[in-house]
């Protein structure tokens, strides 16, 4: 079953360290359970947004990337 | 994380704010103690006229350029979100103070408290990362 995301960030043209910035603001507006999609395309943001995630102990559900864009599904989980 | 900002210029207060910002999104508590030239960067003015050292003048014009077009945050937008997230802690070397006549009413409002070696090392101690910018 794919996840479905509550809503998404565009961090498109956006680099470190403003999408794990702008990752962190939406997470602390969303609640628990909610999926968030954060597209972005800098190359370092799949390493800093599983960082992240991993610091504030929210779940990764999937990362993809097509071409150079990449589609992280984060889960608040807490 | 616990930092000595001991540069002023425009590329290595990027490295101590940018690696700052990322630590207080990352939930960590974080310690900025400023002295030297990273302490006149404190004065009301100061970081919007950061520049690049003499070996890189040359760049300065086009590297500030080339920030704007990448939408980049600015270094005091960097320290503001700091500041934003409870955090952050500001502290002024007193001594430079006194060597560079700044007086502390000159200083940013962001700015916590003036302090010595003593409590940056107190602080240092119990700290995860440290590091001299």
């Amino acid at each position: 079953m794919k996840a479905k995301p509550d809503r998404t960030l565009d961090c498109l043209g956006l680099y470190c360290p403003e999408p794990i910035y702008r990752t962190r603001m939406e997470l602390d507006n969303m609640k628990i359970g909610e999926i968030l999609e954060v597209l972005a395309d800098d190359p370092a943001a799949e390493a800093d947004i599983k960082s992240l995630a991993k610091r504030l102990e929210q779940e990764i559900v999937s990362v993809r990337k097509d071409e150079n864009t990449y589609r992280i599904l984060v889960k608040k989980v807490k | 994380m616990a930092i000595i900002v001991h540069s002023g210029t425009l590329d290595r207060l990027y490295c101590a704010f940018i690696l700052g910002s990322t630590a207080t999104t990352m939930d960590m508590e974080t310690h900025l103690y400023f002295t030297f030239w990273g302490l006149n960067m404190l004065v009301k003015g100061g970081l919007e006229k950061a520049g690049l050292p003499a070996t890189y003048k040359h760049m300065e014009e086009q590297m500030k350029k080339k920030l704007k077009e990448m939408n980049y945050p600015t270094l005091y937008d960097l320290l503001k979100r700091m500041k934003a997230s409870g955090l952050l802690k500001i502290y002024a070397c007193s001594p430079t103070m006194e060597m560079f006549g700044v007086k502390k009413e000159a200083f940013i409002p962001e700015v916590d408290e003036i302090a010595g070696a003593t409590a940056f090392l107190d602080i240092a101690s119990d700290a995860d990362i440290t590091l001299l910018i």
